[in-house]
């Protein structure tokens, strides 16, 4: 064999030498890849695999673990907003929110206003859950508030209704927050409009008066400062389209269970 | 006609028809076919893509948060165990309390243009350039699926077929402590030799089964233990692992070992016979 020739040294060289271009290349490639629609596309059509199979294994009742009270976390830190800057949110906070209300309409037989007071004297749920972020961190904490499907009784939600879309009273630079869920997340067990945490009312940090509770999917579909409900029939066609405000802004999955 | 030519010509001087191309069957003692099956070479260079994407969008998916703890929990309100972070002008790498100065190429680095960024890995080694977390995401989740999928595969076909059998599974005699501590004197004096009739010596065989069957399958585990989802609907990813954010350290462990591995292999193959190995894993097999 020849391995030890020159010609081959110069062989080695030359691979290492294309193998740093190639790198180069690769990176290059792959922001132009990133700036491809159809490329965009390709990558996520993995978004519909993932819902797929976990909505598979998921069925519809599987809960999300809940803990003991000793393994709640120092914090369950505020991000996206921590201090709604909306003149007519700073105005409610200064009354305690007293004159808050929520709304839930759309395709519902009995569109209602909850005054605040009525949803804290609502039959109560608490769970110790994790909270995931999708930048990675994660918080134990303990929720308590009113059962989603219990309110979506109370107004009789039509059979047309597909989705939920929260309205939320911050905004955000982009516009107003908001999200949707499929009535699958909706009607879980788990699901909830809270109003306390870790025994104390809602800190505006974490969202008060009230915040949704979607326990199987990242914290994004927290909605906080939710104002009102509207069931739909699609979600497209609410806001930019994306159905939250994160999807529509950064182009975060709508479906966020990973 | 070819008795008449060797007639005039007894030396032999005269142009001999071109050496035939096809290499010997190498020597059972010394040099072992290198030319690696259909399954093994399309499986190779799939997972080599899959792993450079994922390996940096994930480096991307860290930056969004580049803290990395123990247990079930972690935030900023926690202590951590891996910190990459910036203090004033400066850039750090910060383990189980000790704290490195890294400005320039974690943390504080300059971009393309050379404006100075705080962030934990540079563009250079992220999937995109730019901070994007969300476009990460989509990289990460499209190529674990490629990853998944193919590892699986070439494991169901390897294992099928007897290439792991026959390659990599390891005899009983080369568990025994001197035929292995002789491999690693061997490997330190470059000598790379396998015994007759063996495609991989103990040292090699340890590592891929190592690789193939411990690090990359505990990537998938680790991966879907931080997803809520799976957690819901699985409990035992995540607590096998003592919790979400332990799997998510785990993850980022393994991703470096891997890394370790890959560039240890490509230096292995550059010391020993590139081209040859090169070859083996693109043609392979002529037949």
């Amino acid at each position: 064999m020849t391995a030890r020739t020159p010609p081959t040294i110069l062989t080695r060289r030359a691979l290492v030498g294309s193998l740093a271009v190639a790198s180069g290349g690769l990176l290059s490639g792959c922001d132009a890849l990133n700036a491809n629609q159809g490329w965009r596309d390709t990558l996520r059509l993995a978004e519909d695999g993932n819902m797929a199979v976990q909505r598979a294994l998921l069925g519809s009742g599987a809960l999300a673990r809940e803990y003991s009270p000793r393994d709640i976390g120092r914090s369950v830190p505020a991000n996206g907003t921590r201090a709604p800057a909306d003149a007519d949110y700073l105005r409610q906070a200064a009354s305690s929110f007293s004159d808050w209300t929520l709304a839930i309409d759309g395709l519902v037989e009995r569109p209602t206003r909850f005054a605040l007071g009525q949803i804290r004297s609502l039959p109560r749920q608490t769970q110790i859950t994790r909270h995931d972020c999708v930048e990675g961190w994660s918080a134990i904490g303990k929720w308590t508030g009113v059962n989603l499907g219990l309110l979506l009784d109370r107004v009789k939600v039509r059979d047309s209704a597909r989705y939920l879309v929260f309205h939320c009273a911050d905004s955000l630079r982009a516009g107003p927050y908001y999200e949707s869920i499929d009535m699958a997340d909706a009607r879980h067990p788990q699901t909830m409009i809270a109003w306390a945490l870790n025994d104390e009312l809602l800190p505006i940090g974490n969202g008060a008066p009230l915040r949704l509770r979607v326990e199987r999917q990242l914290g994004y579909k927290h909605a906080k400062y939710v104002r009102r409900i509207e069931a739909v029939a699609d979600y497209r066609l609410s806001y930019g389209g994306g159905g939250g405000y994160w999807e529509d802004a950064a182009g975060y999955e709508w479906y966020a269970g990973i | 006609m070819t008795d008449m030519i060797a007639a005039l010509d007894p030396a032999g001087t005269a142009p001999s028809p071109a050496p035939v191309a096809e290499p010997q069957p190498a020597s059972p003692m010394r040099e072992p076919d290198h030319r690696h099956g259909l399954t093994t070479r399309l499986w190779h260079w799939v997972n080599l893509v899959a792993l450079i994407t994922l390996f940096m969008s994930g480096l991307m998916i860290f930056n969004a948060h580049p803290r990395l703890y123990w247990g079930e929990y972690g935030n900023r309100d926690e202590p951590a165990w891996l910190v990459i972070g910036q203090q004033g002008a400066r850039g750090y790498l910060e383990i189980g309390g000790a704290r490195l100065d890294t400005t320039g190429v974690l943390a504080r680095f300059a971009d393309g243009n050379g404006v100075m960024r705080s962030r934990a890995f540079p563009g250079w080694a992220t999937i995109p350039t730019d901070y994007n977390l969300a476009d990460a995401r989509h990289w990460h989740f499209f190529f674990a699926w490629i990853f998944a999928f193919g590892l699986l595969g070439f494991m169901v076909i390897s294992l099928l077929n007897g290439h792991i059998r026959r390659t990599i599974a390891m005899r009983a005699a080369e568990w025994h402590p001197r035929t292995l501590w002789k491999t690693i004197v061997d490997h330190a004096r470059f000598d790379f030799h396998t015994a007759a009739g063996e495609a991989y010596n103990p040292l090699q065989k340890l590592s891929y089964i190592a690789v193939i069957f411990v690090a990359l399958p505990l990537m998938i585990v680790t991966g879907l233990a931080m997803s809520p989802g799976t957690d819901a609907a699985l409990h035992w990813p995540s607590m096998v692992f003592g919790g979400r954010q332990s799997a998510r350290s785990l993850h980022f462990i393994l991703a470096f070992s891997l890394l370790g591995f890959m560039v240890l292999h490509v230096a292995l193959v550059l010391l020993h016979r590139p081209l040859t190995l090169l070859r083996g894993m693109t043609i392979g097999h002529r037949r």
